[in-house]
């Protein structure tokens, strides 16, 4: 499996299927026997109430978390869990709930750390700064330029992240997984705390990243508003198991879905 | 210039450059600390196993002569008269990167996600068994560690400054040791390639990125265990020159690991994520203990103050800015 067999796969194939995984934390169950897939170039939303799961399966999918049973499909092999590292390699890059920026380096720093796989000069050719390591950073760069256009971040490109406004810094987080390249893009609530404003803007980086790039994206996300605009398919969990799926309209007019959010009485 | 006043440059002077050796073993700490999070109480006896370890390529002491004696009947003790100077460096600077390896296969793998005390536990376990370690490969009597770097009082020094007092004042020039002016100048030189390697390379910044957040790190898919190797390699080089600087001027002895207590208020000065404050904190220590043993302890006629001001000036500054000079300050959510 690599990227190359990632690329290969038709829009619209599946490009990841989870089976029913299954995750706990002692005697804590984070998901339970939860199933879906994801197409190739689809925008796939997980909702869900507080603490059903979404972030665990993100987890899952990219492999800080070792699912406890079930099985991960991925690019046509079954797995028994995925390695952060090799999640990276083939392809899928996300961005974190809790913004996880290196905040003591500047934006374009964060963002060339996107290109770290990508980069195959050892460092001591580097140091020299010597023939080929010398252009190979300059190809890198043009690419975090390009990136850098894209998500307006011209002005803030020597200020350490750190230091940045929420908004500002969940777009630096974006840049550094597009600066990627990946396949595979999981986003954790891209637009949590933001305004308004920030929200079209980062729903628009979003659809363009889907369109243009033709990258798949599997997001979480609370503003039903934006969920409903934006996926093209939707899974919907509660208390780590999944009680819906499908379309936007489907999942709208599921009465599991409806009263998981709002609460059902028992008479 | 009067001789008080040249008195006290000599003093300042001495004491930044004993402040040097003290940022050089802080240095160590502080690289550690920022990477994986774990206090390397260790880092004193890397000090001290590299400075055995070269002296023991350089004489060509067999390893664990004694042992393997003692065994097999045997009387092995060398193998060859001696080494050059600068191949014996680079062996042990090898032998300071397998020993990162294998400290990473075997204890930091297998504590990947506990807690900082449980790390740090860990090291002092590791400082123990490196210490034996080191023992029962090269052996406990002191040795005279010599790499061709000069030492002894500076005579152009002297001469220089003899001319600066006064006419017919009783002043016989400054005394700094030429070893400590060796010492500034490779650790400046030691700070300054970091500071490139870490800034302008690939490697360099993806150091930087796991020092600043795992998580993030692990998902743009740098391999945490490699960069702790490398880490934890880098900080056994640092320990290898202060072991060669602390060696050379008192010999390789088994107290040299012990210079790890004097870094620890350099620590506490300049912050442990800091590798400015490493080296300001380290030079502040310096010069503080040197004035206060020469000034206070003048003027109190109490003597060894030098070998413990600096733990007063630590206390000083818990009590009024624990995170130290340049640490993170430390914000927490009630």
């Amino acid at each position: 499996m690599s990227l190359q067999d990632l690329q290969n796969i038709p829009y619209g194939k599946k490009i990841l299927e989870l089976k029913n995984i299954s995750l706990a934390f002692g005697g804590v169950k984070a998901l339970t026997d939860v199933s879906f897939e994801v197409n190739k170039g689809e925008v796939f939303a997980i909702i869900g109430p507080n603490g059903a799961g979404k972030s665990s399966m993100l987890n899952v999918i990219n492999g800080f978390y070792k699912p406890t049973s079930g099985l991960i499909n991925f690019a046509g092999t079954d797995r028994k869990g995925m390695e952060p590292e090799f999640a990276a390699k083939s392809g899928i890059a996300r961005t974190f709930q809790n913004i996880a920026l290196f905040k003591g380096m500047s934006t374009l720093d964060n963002l060339m750390t996107g290109r770290l796989l990508k980069q195959k000069q050892n460092f001591l050719m580097q140091a020299l700064y010597f023939g080929p390591a010398g252009k190979e950073e300059e190809i890198h760069r043009e690419k975090v330029e390009r990136v850098i256009d894209f998500l307006d971040l011209q002005s803030i490109r020597r200020t350490p992240v750190g230091s940045l406004p929420y908004g500002l810094q969940k777009r630096v987080e974006l840049g550094r997984a597009l600066a990627m390249e990946p396949e595979i893009l999981l986003l954790d609530e891209p637009m949590a705390g933001m305004n308004v404003e920030e929200k079209q803007d980062m729903s628009r980086f979003v659809l363009t990243v889907n369109n243009e790039f033709k990258t798949t994206i599997v997001l979480i996300e609370h503003d039903m508003g934006v969920v409903m605009d934006i996926s093209d398919r939707i899974v919907v969990l509660d208390y780590g198991k999944k009680i819906g799926s499908g379309f936007p309209q489907e999942i709208r007019n599921n009465k599991a879905v409806i009263d998981a959010y709002l609460g059902v009485s028992d008479d | 210039m009067s001789v008080d006043l040249l008195n006290f440059i000599e003093t300042v002077l001495n004491g930044l450059m004993s402040g040097v050796m003290y940022s050089l073993v802080a240095l160590g700490f502080v690289l550690i600390f920022k990477a994986s999070g774990v206090f390397n109480f260790a880092q004193g006896v890397f000090a001290l196993f590299a400075a055995l370890t070269l002296v023991g390529y350089q004489t060509g002491q067999v390893p664990f002569a004694h042992l393997i004696n003692e065994l097999f009947g045997t009387n092995y003790h060398h193998w060859y008269a001696s080494m050059p100077n600068f191949l014996a460096i680079i062996l042990t600077m090898i032998t300071m990167i397998a020993l990162a390896w294998v400290i990473e296969r075997l204890v930091l793998k297998h504590l990947i996600n506990q807690e900082p005390i449980i790390l740090f536990m860990a090291t002092i376990g590791l400082a123990f068994v490196l210490e034996g370690v080191g023992d029962l490969m090269w052996g406990s009597n002191v040795k005279v560690l010599d790499v061709g770097i000069p030492s002894g009082g500076s005579e152009w020094l002297e001469q220089a400054t003899i001319g600066l007092a006064p006419e017919g004042s009783d002043y016989y020039g400054m005394y700094v040791d030429v070893l400590n002016v060796w010492a500034s100048v490779i650790a400046v030189v030691l700070v300054v390639s970091l500071a490139l390697f870490s800034q302008y390379t690939k490697t360099g910044r993806a150091l930087r990125a796991v020092a600043d957040d795992h998580q993030a790190a692990l998902s743009v898919g740098i391999s945490l265990r490699t960069i702790w190797v490398l880490v934890w390699a880098i900080s056994g080089f640092i320990a290898m020159v202060a072991g060669i600087m602390w060696g050379t001027e008192s010999g390789v002895q088994f107290s040299l690991s012990l210079i790890a207590l004097k870094a620890l208020p350099v620590l506490i000065l300049g912050g442990f994520t800091s590798i400015p404050g490493a080296i300001i904190g380290g030079l502040m220590i310096g010069v503080g203990e040197k004035l206060a043993e020469i000034y206070i302890g003048g003027f109190f006629q109490i003597g060894a103050l030098e070998n413990w001001f600096a733990y007063v000036m630590a206390l000083v500054f818990l009590l009024f800015r624990p995170q130290g000079l340049f640490g993170e300050k430390i914000i927490e959510r009630v």
